[in-house]
């Protein structure tokens, strides 16, 4: 018993470090001044913390309207994503329906697919349909990639609201509509703004495909990988933009950790 | 205010038959019980009156008007579940006011209409919790008052009380009589429970497999059940069956079990003749008489058990291949394995068809 919780705690240990170390290192830089950064032997703690290497960062060309343009992505990706998402949960939650079962491998098979295949015909589509370097085109990817796990959420939400409950307002008057919109949709919207931050964060970190549809219209992660990849951008640049990168994500999983681990758990079950 | 008339229902999902081809008629005011094993198509039913299920075909009429195609809201039905369905994210007094809000009912009609059905109730000091805070026997009265608020026609209720402990069913089951002496709606009760049947219902339909096997007053049920499985479905323990011919013995109707002959009383008639005179003799446990002696009439047994159950003793006796099972007086005593003599009421016998289990006796 002693030895097999031993082997819980150190495997908990060493996951722990795999994720938190990078972080800590990525913030304490993040926060060194830049000469600390070029020093041999490096230093891990700096002498003094200073923001100017954060400042510096925010203020290089590009970068705050590439912040801009994330918000913007990452807030049509939630629309468009739970334009399709949200009926999809509903429907898988509540009906069952022919297909209902191939639905949902299908919702699995996407995540098989890798995105590096599908990236030149994407471009050269994109570029054909006028959607290329527009930021409603690579919200278009970003829902596609988030619209398997929003549906699972959306779907597990709404399977933990007894339908009953809807059948009971019909019962006192309600329509439909009416029946969803009063009882089930106020229940549901903690469990629906936790999957619009899970897909907020999944726009915001995504890379390749901003990256590849993408020339002018920067969102910032591939304006930190293009500054970086084709620029060679100094080291103090890389370590702020990382930080800056990660904050968010940390804040809002931070703040919704307890909700999503519950969701899981509806998922699980 | 209005009776119920349902016209050959039938409702499938997929081959799985729900309801056959159910007929029904229920008076203004009365209180009708759907009673039967789980799967036997009561709550489908009772859905279906509801407007929560589309059926296959057949017509619904409540208050001679034809509601077979209006959705729940417009059919001036009221529903009790049996998870209560309580609104969660609503205080107590929001649940009950929610249907008044959908008809747009004036606000100071919906205040006077909440207090009257919570002063019912009583549960006017629980108005501004929530749910998730009452207890069950408080959600149970909440999930009554959220229905009868709207003064509904018909009140349905879907095995209202099965989630409450024994103590608190009894109280409600009283509860429920009351409620429903001062409503007078029409009610329609589903319950797989015999005795909250009996209890409660001014007619209980027993259903059995999407049919109807017989609907009638309680007395009529528990003493005349129409076939062996009404008669073995209601009352606690069941009623007796056991094998015996019947023949005609000097003008009498007279069964005959193991030597043992039980002449009928002479008005007694059958309404169908057993295909070669065997019969399904069924009787109560406390319509049989125990005795130490033999005596032409009584069956001879051997006793395997004695239960006493309070007011009364359960006694298990072993008649041939089959069992008996008689209530006798707490003073009775019998040992294991003692030859006893049954004494079976004659005017309270039914006779069953050996094979199809229908009840032959008037």
């Amino acid at each position: 018993m002693t030895l097999r919780r031993l082997g819980v705690y150190s495997a908990a240990v060493v996951i722990a470090a795999w994720v938190l170390l990078p972080l800590v290192l990525i913030t304490l830089a993040a926060f060194s001044p830049r000469d600390t950064l070029y020093e041999w032997p490096r230093r891990i703690i700096p002498d003094h913390f200073t923001l100017e290497t954060m400042l510096f960062f925010v203020r290089s060309a590009g970068v705050l309207p590439s912040v801009l343009n994330s918000v913007i992505v990452a807030v049509l990706t939630i629309i468009v994503a739970f334009l399709i998402s949200a009926p999809a949960g509903y429907a898988l939650a509540r009906y069952r329906f022919r297909g209902r079962d191939a639905v949902n491998l299908a919702i699995l098979a996407t995540k098989m697919f890798p995105a590096t295949v599908l990236s030149i015909p994407l471009a050269v589509a994109f570029i054909r349909w006028g959607l290329y370097d527009r930021l409603i085109g690579v919200a278009i990817v970003h829902a596609t990639l988030s619209i398997p796990f929003v549906t699972v959420i959306v779907s597990s939400v709404f399977v933990g609201i007894s339908f009953e409950l809807e059948e009971a307002a019909m019962t006192l008057g309600s329509s439909r509509l009416q029946a969803f919109l009063r009882v089930t949709m106020p229940m549901a919207l903690p469990g629906l703004a936790a999957a619009a931050i899970f897909t907020f964060v999944l726009s915001w970190n995504e890379v390749f495909a901003a990256t590849i549809l993408t020339l002018n219209n920067r969102t910032l992660p591939a304006l930190i990988v293009n500054s970086v990849l084709a620029a060679g951008a100094p080291m103090h640049y890389r370590f702020a933009g990382g930080f800056f990168m990660v904050l968010p994500a940390l804040i809002i999983i931070l703040l919704i950790r307890r909700y999503l681990l519950t969701l899981w758990g509806v998922t699980v079950r | 205010m209005a009776e119920i008339t349902l016209k050959h229902l039938r409702k499938t999902y997929g081959k799985v038959v729900a309801i056959g081809d159910l007929s029904l008629d229920i008076k203004d005011g009365e209180f009708l019980v759907l009673l039967g094993p789980s799967g036997c198509g009561k709550s489908t039913t009772l859905r279906a009156l509801a407007g929560l299920e589309v059926l296959d075909r057949g017509r619904i009429l409540i208050g001679g008007r034809d509601v077979t195609a209006l959705p729940p809201g417009k059919r001036g039905i009221g529903m009790v579940f049996q998870s209560y369905a309580l609104f969660p994210h609503m205080k107590v007094a929001d649940n009950i006011v929610f249907g008044l809000r959908m008809r747009n009912v004036p606000l100071t009609e919906q205040r006077g209409r909440v207090a009257e059905v919570a002063e019912l109730l009583q549960i006017t000091g629980l108005l501004d919790r929530y749910p998730a805070q009452l207890s069950g026997g408080q959600r149970q009265r909440v999930a009554v008052a959220r229905a009868i608020v709207m003064q509904p026609d018909v009140l349905l209720m879907d095995e209202p009380l099965s989630n409450l402990d024994a103590l608190l069913r009894l109280h409600m089951r009283a509860e429920l009589k009351r409620i429903h002496r001062e409503v007078r709606s029409t009610t329609v009760y589903v319950t797989h429970d015999q005795v909250e049947a009996l209890s409660l219902g001014d007619r209980i339909a027993v259903m059995l497999e999407g049919e109807i096997v017989q609907c009638d007053t309680p007395a009529r049920i528990y003493n005349a059940p129409a076939n062996r499985f009404v008669g073995s479905f209601i009352g606690s323990p069941p009623m007796n069956f056991l094998s015996g011919t019947l023949r005609t013995v000097d003008g009498r109707l007279t069964i005959e079990r193991d030597g043992a002959r039980i002449p009928l009383p002479p008005a007694r008639k059958v309404t169908a003749a057993p295909v070669d005179g065997t019969v399904l003799v069924g009787i109560r446990p406390e319509h049989i008489e125990v005795t130490a002696a033999p005596a032409p009439e009584a069956i001879a047994g051997r006793v395997v058990v004695l239960e006493p159950i309070g007011a009364q003793q359960l006694l298990t006796v072993r008649v041939g291949g089959d069992t008996v099972k008689v209530t006798t007086s707490p003073e009775f005593q019998a040992d294991a394995g003692e030859q006893i003599w049954l004494r079976f009421n004659p005017d309270r016998i039914r006779l069953m068809d050996a094979h199809t289990g229908a009840a032959l006796l008037s």
